[in-house]
């Protein structure tokens, strides 16, 4: 367990230190390229990339968590009932349309830079929070509901006080792997000029530069890593801390 | 006591109510008449010129367009009021399979007094009726609940249609069947080159990762240690995992001759797939593992008591009952590299990503769509096929309880 902790730290403050100063990780990377050619990206700064690129996935993100959760609810209301075979097959054919694809069609209609890949992104990451949500929602327990509903609470309160607390695990995966996704599918926002860590990658492909794409690529990888274990952690300190409340 | 009573009352009083209408037609129906009187099709003499959009009755000769609007009207009707669910599927169907004539008949009439360098395609309209009745047709679909051979009856059809569509030349004169007409070639040989990369690296994944599951349930020790290894993989970017695996496969072709003789190259079909492999690890891995775990320890000692060996107890008994869920595994894998598959044109690896980066490149519409298109079909191909396979397999494992 302390190793994890210490690999963990290792490697945040390794890309603190390279987006903070590049040029220190030249020598490394020099041997990847011809002579002459530049081995550090400078036609944008790095850690600004890396900023926009963050934003984006963040707000994409979050988005779609409001609207995703927002339409799960609704669709397992008994109103809204009709509603939840057409979207779970909604959910599940809009997860064959690669993301390449809702990026590419989003173009035409916003023109190029950071609108399609917004869009792309909160469109894409809709799908695991909505089927996660509904899941969640649609297999509490009946004795849970039964009891829930004994007690004479109303159904709002059954839903923010029994249904959503009991599907946030379930919610809580499926933003992560949303935010994931996000953060892969941005990177190719930068074949549609978004600004995002992707273009160094794209540059090293353009100019067959080596060193940018190492440093391209292990910067977006690094940076997923990471962020799909502090969402892993997060979600295991609120089951931790849900479950201490539920005992008590 | 009480709770259950007003549950009950509910019931009775949302089912007696008789709604004269479909909750899911009042959503699609407003959209598909509101959509016939948007832009049909744009048209735009040349490359160059700005397009302009036409309607349907300026898109169709008058007898056609007034044909054309009240078949779909009749069709938004039947979805919107509460019918079989049958008839609802067919009305639907109907009107995209019109649709889809229609859009070929109005390129044709747009084009008629225009020179060869006239682009017409199909218009916001076009592509919201389009969405409109998908939707409808998905609904009902999916409350039909259909067997899976039905559905994959129905699959091969529609694709079998659609060919005929294509092959018939009704559609020669929309914009991106041009731009396939002129690289027609080039088209199936990204075409070739796509599947191979996606259902190849799928195959060599079976071939390592249903061992690995079986090695994972047998040692537990090593277990998370598999499973954590192929999750970090999963975790990387595909464009940051495909131009990673560049550098030591460069190296490998330019070091080591045997790899260079081989075909192997730092760029190019090597990288590709070797990165969807990798991806395709942990969902075959992991399901394999969770069907092995989901086998009920009574089968698995009614097979022990038979006097079965290990090796025929997993060959005869626990895989079989693991396979669907190995088949889930397969199913995602497949969704997913095909669409992954898109990404490897950027590295060189081909497939209809070619299209879709070209098309950027020259902000051209049409071959975008010309790369876009065939891809969704085939991952959404692939996806009814596999999950008829999936719900096969699960009924074949209750018949044998």
């Amino acid at each position: 367990m302390r190793a994890a902790w210490l690999i963990r730290l290792c490697l945040w403050l390794l890309l603190c230190l390279f987006l903070a100063e590049p040029q220190l990780f030249a020598d490394i990377l020099r041997p990847l390229n011809r002579e002459n050619a530049p081995t550090i990206y400078t036609q944008g700064v790095l850690w600004q990339l890396t900023l926009i690129h963050l934003t984006l996935t963040a707000v994409a993100t979050l988005a779609a968590s409001i609207v995703a959760i927002t339409l799960a609810i609704l669709v397992t209301r008994r109103s809204g009932r009709d509603f939840l075979p057409l979207s779970r097959s909604v959910a599940n054919i809009g997860q064959t349309f690669p993301p390449v694809a809702v990026l590419a069609l989003a173009v035409p209609v916003l023109g190029f830079g950071s609108a399609p890949t917004l869009v792309a992104l909160f469109l894409y990451g809709l799908l695991p929070i909505f089927e996660n949500t509904v899941t969640g929602l649609t297999t509490i327990p009946p004795s849970v509901s039964e009891a829930a509903r004994g007690v004479g609470m109303t159904a709002a309160q059954r839903l923010f006080k029994v249904e959503l607390p009991l599907a946030a695990p379930l919610i809580l995966t499926g933003i992560r792997v949303s935010a994931v996704i996000s953060l892969g599918t941005a990177t190719i926002g930068s074949t549609v000029a978004a600004r995002t860590l992707g273009e160094v990658i794209i540059a090293g492909l353009l100019t067959n530069n080596m060193a940018f794409i190492v440093q391209g690529a292990a910067l977006v990888g690094v940076l997923a890593i990471l962020i799909f274990d502090l969402l892993t952690v997060a979600e295991r300190a609120f089951a931790n801390r849900f479950g201490a409340s539920a005992t008590a | 006591m009480n709770s259950g009573a007003t549950q009950t009352s509910e019931d009775l009083r949302d089912g007696g109510r008789a709604l004269w209408y479909d909750k899911v037609g009042l959503l699609v129906a407003p959209i598909a008449v509101a959509a016939m009187f948007l832009p049909f099709m744009s048209f735009a003499a040349n490359r160059i010129v700005e397009a302009e959009s036409r309607s349907i009755l300026a898109s169709l000769p008058q007898t056609y367009a007034v044909m054309l609007l009240a078949a779909l009207g009749v069709a938004a009707l039947l979805l919107l009021v509460r019918t079989s669910t049958k008839l609802r599927a067919v009305s639907a169907g109907a009107a995209i399979a019109l649709l889809l004539v229609a859009a070929g008949l109005a390129a044709d009439h747009l084009s008629a007094d225009a020179n060869t360098y006239a682009r017409v395609r199909p218009a916001s309209g076009f592509w919201l009726l389009l969405f409109a009745f998908s939707l409808g047709l998905t609904d009902a679909i999916t409350r039909l609940r259909l067997r899976p051979t039905t559905r994959i009856a129905l699959a091969t059809a529609a694709l079998g249609a659609l060919l005929l569509l294509v092959s018939s030349g009704l559609w020669s004169n929309i914009s991106f069947l041009k731009e396939y007409e002129n690289q027609a070639q080039l088209f199936w040989r990204e075409a070739r080159q796509h599947i191979t990369l996606s259902v190849g690296s799928m195959l060599a994944a079976c071939i390592v990762g249903i061992p690995l599951g079986i090695t994972c349930q047998n040692q537990r020790g090593t277990r998370s240690a598999i499973l954590n290894t192929l999750t970090f993989v999963q975790t990387v970017p595909s464009l940051a995992l495909f131009g990673l695996l560049i550098a030591p496969l460069s190296w490998l072709a330019s070091n080591v001759p045997v790899v260079s003789a081989l075909g192997i190259r730092g760029i190019g079909t090597a990288p590709a797939l070797v990165a969807l492999f990798a991806y395709s690890l942990l969902p075959i891995t992991g399901n394999t593992l969770a069907g092995l775990e989901g086998v009920s320890t009574s089968a698995r000692e009614a097979a022990r008591g038979m006097g079965m060996t290990r090796h025929q107890r997993l060959l005869r008994i626990e895989l079989p009952l693991a396979l669907p869920a190995i088949l889930a595994g397969i199913r995602i894998v497949l969704v997913q590299n095909i669409g992954l598959t898109t990404i490897a044109a950027l590295i060189g690896g081909g497939g209809f990503g070619v299209f879709v980066f070209q098309g950027l490149g020259q902000a051209s519409i049409d071959l975008v769509l010309l790369g876009v298109i065939p891809t969704i079909i085939l991952a959404f191909a692939s996806a009814v096929l596999m999950d008829a396979f999936i719900d096969m397999s699960r009924k074949e494992r209750r018949e044998h309880r």
